[in-house]
Order: C-alpha cells, then structure tokens, then sequence
C-alpha cells in the first residue's frame, strides 16, 4: 500500500453537502473521509444516532452510496445479514463472484458501546467479512447530551450535571476497543481525524483485511463538549497531544502505536477548552491527569516501549 | 405547501432512491460569520478542504498566478450554499489566508 498524503485524498465527495449536522461537526469531518477512504463499492448498515437523523431527512439524503437506516441495537446484526445474504447471492450466480464490496457497519458510542454491545460481540463472533466504525462523541448527543459508557470521567452531561453533589460523570469511559479485541478480531484501531493521513491508512486497511474489523473514531461534538465550532480539529489534535486519545492498531494481536508522542501536554489543555469540564477543580484536573498517566502506562506497556512520554510541565 | 404524496405513491419500504439528495436543501442561513480564502495568501495546502465538516470548499482547475509570481494549477473556492460559518478552515489555515467577516443582511 503506497503510503498517504493529504495531496492524494480523493476529490470526489461520497458524502453530499446540505446535511444537517451542527456547524464544525466532527462526526461529519469523519464521515466525509470515512466515505473518500472507502470509495464506492460498500454498502452501509447505519445504526440510529446523531449522524443518521441529520444526513437522511426524509425525502433526501446525504449519501452517495447504498446505505440502510437500522434501529439503535442492531447496525452489526443488519451488516451480518447484509454480507451473508451478498455470500449467498455470489454463489447462486445473481451477484458476479468477483465483485469486491465491503460490507461496513456504522454506530455512535451510544449505538456501539451500550445498546449495540450484544450485536457488535454477535457480529465479531461470528467471523463477519464486515468493518465496523464507531463514531464515538462521548454522549447521546442528538437525543439531548445523555451520558452514555463512553462518556469520559467528571464530564458534564444532562444526566450527569455539575453541582456541588455531583460531579459530572464519575465513571471511567468504557475500553471498547479491549472488548473487540478480547473477540480475537483480525484488526482492530483507533483513528482521529487531526491525523488525517493515519486515519486513511487505517480505514483502508481496516477495509481491505477480510472478517470482521473494528475502527474507534474520535468525535468532537461542539454542542454537547459545549465549545467554539472553529475549535473541532484543534480539540482533536490536543486529545492526542495530551494523551487523552491514543492513536494504535491491533493487527492479529500485535499492537502498534502509530502517532507516537514523546511529551504529553497536561490534560488541561485539552478540558480548559471545553465547557462539560468548565466546573472543575484543580484537584479535580489532577485526578483526571492521574487516569490518563494510568491508561498511559498500560498503553507503552502493550506496546512494549515508552511511546507516549512524560508530561510537559510547563515553568 | 404543496400536497404531500400518500403512501400509495411512495417507493416501497419509502426508499429513498436518489444519492446525495440533501444538495437540494441549502444550508447558508444557519451562517454568521462568512469565511473569505484571500487567493494571494493562499497556499494551496487542501487542510481547509480537508477540515471542512460539509464538504462546502471546492477544489477547483483554475489557475492562479499571485502578484509575486507563484503560480498555482487549483484553487480552493468556498460553497456559500452550504457553508455553516463554523469558521474550521479559518483556524486551521497555516498562512492565515481565510477571514471570517460578519454577515450583513
């Protein structure tokens, strides 16, 4: 695979405009690339979310390419009936043998992490030729900010409010791609968009191994992370910068970090910017810091080599 | 309003059959500030392309030669149709060469 650059994205768009999602969506900013990295011949099973209400208001859609709106549970199950149902046609003669099409699945963290968990774990047990994306925006976000297993520690969510009881979300966000990956996928990633040229490479490849292969893409919502929609991409790269995001692989159980980051900024360079985390307190920050120095240690641990190095203290 | 067609002449299962339908709803007054790409400063990087959630900046085959002599093959031109005024291509560009400047109705 010759290696990626920004010059040689595609220029065709898959993805139309006049789509409804916010201004500075960073979903949007994945699903254009998402749809540019896998070209035209896939057809998508879209779980309910915020991406599927705001591309497909009936009587149009933003979509160039065939694409099925499922419940919220059941994206995996529906892909899984989709690529057995293309099995079968290719062997009774209907659909040519040669013809390559990638079956892809698509879900929020809400869709993926709660309440499509059990099709997801179906899906990938079953050995599926089938590339799932998770579009994760930490929340449910176009049902009104509900906190879902994705949501990060001490975030602010509706159902999580800020107050002097409560703290925003008090769990820790839920590791799905360690859930995949206990399924002995063949490949499993985590992409963000401010490394754009990591993110195709992934998708790609993701789409090119045959069975059942996993993307965990990073989100950034600007209403529901309450910030400025200029600010997305600059979120997104300071979510690596901080070490908050890691971007890694799981290839056949070898796990590879493939944006390196040899000083870490502090975290509140990241959560300063961002409203669900304006109510923090210093101390606060610093437990949060301390999450992230864990999650950190284990990543350089499966990696086997400090790839993601020390805070920057900065004075 | 124009009468709505009933189910019986709906396609079946309501598909809807024609791709990338939504260009036909213009998303241009959600706009507050208007991005302007000054083609002098512009450098022809494709990160605002890159960056824009709509898509609504346009790679375009149109050559550009600026006052001091560069010349470009592309250009990069803004859909005012569909952009949101997030304002993205304006923060990411390196060179600075996009303003947003305030809608006047």
């Amino acid at each position: 695979m010759s290696s990626v650059t920004i010059a040689t994205l595609p220029r065709e768009e898959l993805l139309a405009p006049g789509h409804r999602m916010c201004q500075g969506c960073g979903a949007a900013i994945v699903m254009r690339h998402l749809l540019k990295a896998l070209g035209k011949n896939v057809i998508i099973a879209h779980a309910t979310g915020c991406v599927e209400v705001t591309t497909t208001l009936y009587p149009e859609t933003a979509w160039r390419v065939p694409w099925v709106h499922v419940a919220f549970e059941n994206a995996a199950a529906v892909a899984s009936g989709i690529e057995a149902a293309i099995k079968v046609l290719k062997r009774k003669g209907v659909i040519e043998s040669s013809k390559k099409v990638k079956v892809v699945a698509i879900g929020g963290d809400g869709g993926t992490v709660d309440i499509g968990l059990q099709a997801l774990s179906g899906m990938l047990e079953r050995g599926h030729n089938i590339l799932y994306v998770l579009y994760d925006n930490e929340a449910y976000m176009n049902t009104g900010i509900q906190r879902s297993g994705a949501t990060p520690m001490y975030a602010w969510t509706t159902t999580t409010p800020a107050g002097k009881v409560w703290r925003g979300e008090w769990r820790r966000k839920k590791d799905i791609v360690s859930i995949v990956r206990a399924h002995g996928v063949p490949y499993a990633a985590t992409v963000n968009f401010a490394y754009i040229t990591d993110f195709y490479t992934k998708i790609r490849k993701a789409a090119e191994i045959e069975g059942p292969t996993f993307i965990h893409a990073f989100a950034p919502c600007v209403p529901g992370w309450r910030y400025e929609p200029h600010l997305t991409v600059k979120i997104a790269k300071l979510a690596v910068q901080t070490g908050i995001w890691v971007n890694y692989e799981i290839e056949k159980g070898v796990f590879r970090v493939t944006t390196p980051v040899p000083r870490r900024l502090p975290v509140g360079e990241y959560l300063k910017l961002q409203g669900r985390f304006a109510h923090l307190t210093k101390e606060e920050i610093e437990t949060i810091q301390r999450i992230v120095d864990e999650d950190v240690e284990y990543i350089n641990k499966l990696a086997g080599a400090t790839v993601i190095g020390p805070v920057e203290r900065k004075g | 309003m124009a009468k709505l067609p009933g189910w019986r002449e709906l396609p079946r299962g309501a598909v809807i059959l024609e791709p990338g339908s939504s260009v036909r709803y213009k998303t241009d007054s959600w706009r507050v500030l208007r991005p302007v790409i000054d083609q002098e400063r512009c450098i022809r990087c494709r990160i605002c392309w890159t960056y824009c959630p709509e898509p609504a900046i346009i790679e375009v085959e149109e050559p550009y030669t600026t006052k001091t002599g560069r010349a470009y093959r592309i250009s990069y031109r803004i859909d005012y149709d569909y952009c949101k005024g997030c304002g993205i291509c304006a923060e990411e560009c390196p060179v600075k060469a996009i303003t947003m400047i305030e809608e006047v109705v």
